[in-house]
């Protein structure tokens, strides 16, 4: 390290009480940004679950969905129309829907049903135990081993329960890659045995899954089912609505700009008033390196160097914090929805970064405006 | 005939404008030498700190020149004349200004990093420096651990370290109980002073006075009489102990 800054380090750390209170400050706001952030993006990933688990390339939709767990049913014809569309290898029907659980000891238990394509399965889970063709058993059900697997008493293999009030055995356990954010089970079920369990309005078809014969084909299987009255989505962009919608349209967006924001202020009143204090506590012995021959680049370069450091340190804490409290929250509830991305660890630097940058610009303007002369003056 | 260290010419320094305006310097002129203990000395208010800033390169006077080794220096630019107050200059301050967050040695050393110096190779050198001012075995303690006698010490350390050809101390003995401040001025002027240096002192304690080679009074800006000192001048070619301690 070079002297300079050496001697910036160790004015500042060796500042105990205010270097303390400078890594609290920033730590715990960087805590807070990162905590925020990761809550929401692991609420929009669990809301897009379905999506991610069942995997297809393009979803066919009413233009009124705003949200994968919203459907509105389609009429069967647009499976057939979308089938002889220009570009597509093939397309099924999928179902998503809700039901009841009567459980053994007399409690409903709500779950999640999707119906998969009776023929080709498309979008069917991983099984960890079972055969998929079993699925085409009697009253058969997939059930996914997930945070929620234990609502419905920890099924196994040849399980029974009444479901919307039909006998459903369970044939198998999978995994999938998310669970949903509603936190209730999930069974998988072909598509006909799902429609004829659930009570339905007159279109059954929640989705349309579509798979091109090449990606190029997607734009003009877009327009295709746009001219139909339907809206074609990829996978991509259907997330990218679903979490939209979860921003925009649930207040949750606003409320994470709310959170992040006050985490922003806590930060920068904590160490920007502390950083001010530490550099006024110092403000003749400034005086006195500048008398004695210090130039102002080196003066400068010994403050940035003193709130980067902070800001950095208190970052590299306040992400660790963040971690661990989400490590031990996952430990108690596995389904917890916080998932810290690089969206949320860019957000946080950033703000670590603004905020190092106003506390060390009122600490340089100090210290240059400092003028040596009244330190001979007493 | 001894070299001069520092010119005076024609100073001239007020403040404010207007109504508000105080003359602090009318055209003082004067000559410090290698070799000389000179003392600046006057009433409160007379401009004696005002004219060792405008001698350090600290302010800049409205008119007149200094001349530092027949270099003027309010001619150069920041850089340069910070420069020149890092090599040339020693300071001693009133109120001593050591950082309380650093080691006695490493307050010492203060120069020789700012110089860009390796910060143990500093270290070493401060050490040095602190044993010829008797505080070896305190290099490292905090400041705040030492007496304001040994405080004033660190100060001359940290002063001497840069081995500057000129060295100002302004009031060195406000601080400090009189016979404190009667063994700084005369290790000072013992191990300090050597022919090759000039010092410059600033003062109002009339306790030192007979550690002076000249002395300048000031009053209302001006020079007014000008006295040899009780002490004389080092022999030609003597030099001084931190001199000795560091060759």
């Amino acid at each position: 390290m070079k002297g300079i800054l050496k001697l910036g380090f160790k004015l500042l750390v060796n500042d105990k009480a205010k270097f303390s209170a400078l890594l609290l400050g920033i730590t715990f706001a960087v805590y807070l940004m990162m905590f925020v952030t990761s809550m929401f993006f692991g609420v929009l990933n669990h809301a897009s679950a379905n999506i991610i688990n069942v995997g297809s390339t393009i979803w066919v939709m009413d233009p009124y969905v705003q949200s994968v767990s919203n459907s509105v049913g389609m009429p069967d014809y647009v499976l057939d129309a979308v089938r002889s569309m220009h570009g597509v290898k093939y397309a099924v029907p999928l179902y998503s829907g809700g039901a009841l659980v009567k459980l053994a000891d007399g409690n409903y238990q709500p779950v999640t049903v999707v119906g998969l394509d009776d023929t080709s399965l498309l979008g069917r889970p991983a099984l960890l135990e079972g055969k998929i063709e079993d699925i085409y058993a009697q009253s058969g059900f997939i059930v996914v081993r997930d945070a929620e697997f234990s609502k419905l008493e920890s099924p196994h293999i040849g399980s029974e329960f009444e479901l919307n009030d039909h006998r459903a055995v369970i044939v198998g356990i999978a995994k999938v890659a998310t669970s949903g954010l509603y936190g209730v089970p999930t069974l998988y079920t072909t598509y006909e045995r799902a429609i004829e369990y659930i009570p339905n309005p007159r279109y059954t078809t929640s989705y349309v899954l579509v798979e091109p014969q090449s990606m190029d084909d997607i734009p003009q299987i877009k327009q295709q089912v746009e001219r139909l009255g339907y809206r074609a989505r990829t996978k991509e962009e259907f997330m990218k609505r679903t979490e939209d919608f979860y921003i925009y349209k649930t207040g949750g967006g606003t409320n994470m700009l709310i959170m992040t924001a006050i985490s922003f202020i806590i930060g920068l009143s904590i160490s920007g008033q502390t950083f001010y204090t530490f550099i006024l506590e110092n403000l003749e012995r400034f005086g006195a390196l500048k008398a004695i021959g210090i130039k102002s680049r080196d003066l400068v370069s010994m403050i940035l160097f003193q709130a980067t450091f902070t800001a950095l340190t208190g970052y590299g804490m306040g992400v660790g914090a963040c971690v661990l409290l989400i490590w031990l929250a996952k430990l108690r509830l596995p389904s917890y929805a916080a998932m810290l991305t690089y969206s949320s660890l860019a957000i946080g630097f950033v703000m670590v970064a603004i905020i190092a940058a106003i506390s060390s610009y009122v600490g340089i303007r100090k210290v240059l405006q400092i003028d040596p002369f009244t330190i001979f003056r007493g | 005939m001894p070299h001069v260290a520092i010119q005076a010419k024609g100073l001239v320094k007020w403040f404010g404008e207007g109504e508000a305006k105080t003359t602090a310097l009318k055209d003082v002129e004067f000559e410090a030498y290698f070799g000389e203990m000179l003392y600046i000395i006057g009433p409160s208010g007379s401009g004696k700190t005002t004219l060792l800033s405008v001698l350090s390169g600290v302010l800049k006077p409205n008119a007149g020149s200094v001349l530092v080794e027949d270099i003027d220096i309010w001619k150069l630019d920041t850089d340069k004349l910070a420069d020149l107050r890092l090599n040339k200059i020693g300071f001693v301050f009133q109120d001593f200004h050591l950082f309380p967050r650093l080691t006695t040695a490493e307050n010492a050393a203060i120069p020789l990093i700012l110089q860009k110096r390796d910060w143990n190779e500093s270290v070493r050198e401060a050490i040095n420096y602190l044993e010829i001012v008797g505080l070896k075995g305190r290099a490292d303690l905090p400041p705040v651990k030492l007496s304001g006698g040994e405080q004033q010490r660190v100060a001359i350390a940290r002063a001497m370290v840069s081995k500057p050809d000129i060295l100002i101390m302004d009031e060195p003995t406000a601080s400090l109980d009189g016979d404190t401040g009667n063994s700084i001025l005369s290790f000072v002027q013992k191990n300090i002073l050597s022919a090759n240096r000039c010092i410059i002192v600033v003062t109002h304690d009339n306790r030192i006075y007979e550690f002076a080679t000249r002395i300048l009074h000031m009053e209302d800006g001006r020079l007014t009489a000008t006295e040899k000192g009780a002490a004389s001048a080092p022999d030609k070619g003597s030099a001084s102990a931190t001199e000795k301690g560091t060759a």
